[in-house]
């Protein structure tokens, strides 16, 4: 049987897209997977919403590559992916949902505010960079509660630290156009240090950071993640929904 | 979505002064407000007919949110996402509703996960395919609106404002999922047939959501006097046929319903199986135990998340002093 994967000539244009799309859908994805399991109604709306806001993102840069939105998300395979690793991280406790959202949102959110000026980013990022402001302060409160509540939440927000931790990396690696990603870390370094602090919790130290989600090398997640997100599409190539 | 019909216990007269003012002003239309005199027995009614609404939000989260992750287009996924967090926005409401009458959420929240409380039996019902999805939309919300349009007038005032905001929610839920069966049954035959296979297997159910039939419901009538229901679980159910099977048609499906047929301007329909319906009140449908056992497991893995908040709330009220 033909393959049901598409092909696409990656311009640094639609890689620049690709790579905030990826993002933003993944991690969207991801917190989806709370529905229902939330640990108060209020949080399941919370997440929810945090999620919509993401897919909406995510679509907003599919639409910008002129290629069809649903072709990408649901038609490439792990390896046309370039999410950073962090995003595709299994869910884990409602310590590691927090700690990643938190991590990566901040980062987000100086990579819009640098984005804004850029020809091809910037009708997406102002609208981006709103909501992702509003995903910080919602992670960072959490952070705080957790890292300050109990000792069972402190344990729990340190081990999410620690676990992340190797995957920062990644988001500030250089790409081949738009705003420099390497240029905002000092900036996310200072806000994610004085928060763990806040939260009476330990940064962790840099060693070894993951790599290669960018290049389409993930890891063992992303491809369960794809095969049950793009299940539908993928059995009937030829429906439309 | 929507709270199984049900039917309050029939209270003993009660002659006092207050209780005839209060019927003065249910008869004459008034809303009943929080701080205001009530009979116990409206009170108690009211708590558990507002907690039932709300937990068949909550519980009716699951069968939806089994396909947000397989949803097959970015829009379809956004729309279902919001549809769903909709449904906790309503379940938020209600608990609030139900809490103006001195009962608290946690309270609520125990009588559901010990399995006390009841929710709508239509939530113990797989979702298969994603059909499923828009045929929950189109049937249950479209039941859930037959229902919920009447108690937008109800004599309580908090439950009868919070359902003229859920009611229009429900009714773009409603289109969204006769948009659903639309685009399958216009689409390939695989998708056709995906959207018959869902029609035959929730018409029944949600014929059954409107609740027993008014022979057998004699108690109805003291919500009715107190204007907590306005029509008889028979009248909705009559209007629900009448408006759904004219959409059926036009989709092209068939009713999974023999005696189907069109007499003195009503669609009538078939003998409803209600042993299947008492069935799967009592605890034996295909997902009871699941959907209780998820809502148990939530609340359980979110119980060190929920002390964490108030251990932290605690310390910063101390600091504060």
């Amino acid at each position: 049987m033909a393959t049901t994967s598409i092909t696409l000539d990656e311009t640094p244009a639609r890689a620049l897209l690709l790579a905030r799309a990826d993002d933003a859908l993944v991690l969207g994805h991801r917190l989806s997977e709370w529905t229902g399991r939330a640990p108060l109604l209020e949080e399941e709306l919370a997440l929810a919403n945090i999620a919509l806001d993401l897919i909406g993102q995510a679509r907003a840069l599919y639409q910008a590559t002129e290629l069809d939105e649903d072709a990408l998300a649901y038609r490439r395979d792990a390896h046309q992916f370039r999410n950073a690793l962090i995003v595709e991280l299994p869910n884990g406790d409602f310590a590691v949902t927090i700690a990643r959202l938190f991590l990566v949102s901040v980062a987000s959110d100086l990579y819009w505010r640098a984005a804004v000026a850029d020809p091809l980013l910037g009708p997406i990022a102002a609208k981006a960079e709103k909501e992702t402001a509003y995903h910080v302060r919602h992670a960072a409160e959490w952070l705080v509660r957790l890292g300050d509540g109990t000792a069972e939440s402190h344990r729990r927000a340190q081990d999410a630290l620690d676990l992340l931790w190797p995957y920062t990396g990644e988001l500030f690696e250089p790409v081949r156009s738009g705003p420099d990603p390497a240029a905002l870390r000092p900036d996310w370094e200072e806000a994610v240090s004085a928060m763990i602090a806040r939260a009476t919790l330990r940064r962790p130290a840099d060693g070894w950071m993951q790599s290669g989600g960018r290049a389409g090398r993930h890891t063992e997640h992303l491809g369960r993640m794809l095969a049950e997100m793009q299940v539908l599409p993928r059995t009937y190539p030829d429906a439309r929904w | 979505m929507y709270s199984q019909a049900l039917n309050a216990p029939t209270p003993l007269a009660d002659t006092s002064p207050e209780a005839t003012r209060f019927q003065e002003r249910i008869d004459a239309e008034e809303r009943i407000e929080p701080n205001d005199w009530m009979p116990e027995a409206y009170r108690r009614t009211l708590v558990r007919q507002i907690s039932q609404h709300a937990h068949s939000e909550i519980v009716g989260m699951l069968p939806e949110g089994n396909w947000i992750t397989r949803a097959p287009s970015l829009k379809r996924k956004a729309a279902l996402l919001a549809k769903v967090q909709d449904e906790g926005g309503h379940g938020l409401y209600l608990y609030a509703a139900a809490e103006t009458l001195g009962v608290s959420r946690e309270e609520l929240v125990d009588q559901l996960l010990s399995g006390r409380a009841k929710y709508s039996s239509i939530f113990n019902y797989p979702t298969l395919t994603w059909a499923d999805i828009g045929a929950i939309g189109w049937l249950v919300d479209g039941a859930a609106i037959m229902n919920q349009i009447p108690l937008c007038r109800c004599s309580y005032g908090p439950y009868a404002r919070a359902m003229i905001r859920v009611c229009k929610e429900e009714s773009f839920h409603q289109r969204q999922g006769y948009e659903i069966m639309l685009t399958l049954c216009r689409g390939t035959a695989e998708q056709k047939a995906m959207a018959q296979d869902a029609l035959n297997r929730w018409w029944w159910p949600c014929l059954m959501m409107f609740g027993p039939p008014d022979s057998q419901s004699s108690h109805s009538d003291t919500s009715m006097r107190w204007k907590i229901k306005r029509f008889t679980n028979d009248a909705l159910r009559q209007k629900f046929v009448d408006a759904t099977v004219p959409q059926g048609h036009y989709l092209g499906l068939t009713f999974p319903d023999p005696d189907l047929r069109f007499e003195d301007g009503h669609w009538r329909f078939g003998a409803i199986d209600w042993e299947e319906f008492r069935r799967v009140l009592a605890g034996d449908g295909p997902c009871n135990r699941e959907r209780l056992a998820a809502r148990r497991q939530a609340h359980a893995d979110g119980a060190w998340v929920r002390e964490a908040a108030r251990a932290h709330a605690a310390k910063q009220r101390a600091k504060a002093a």
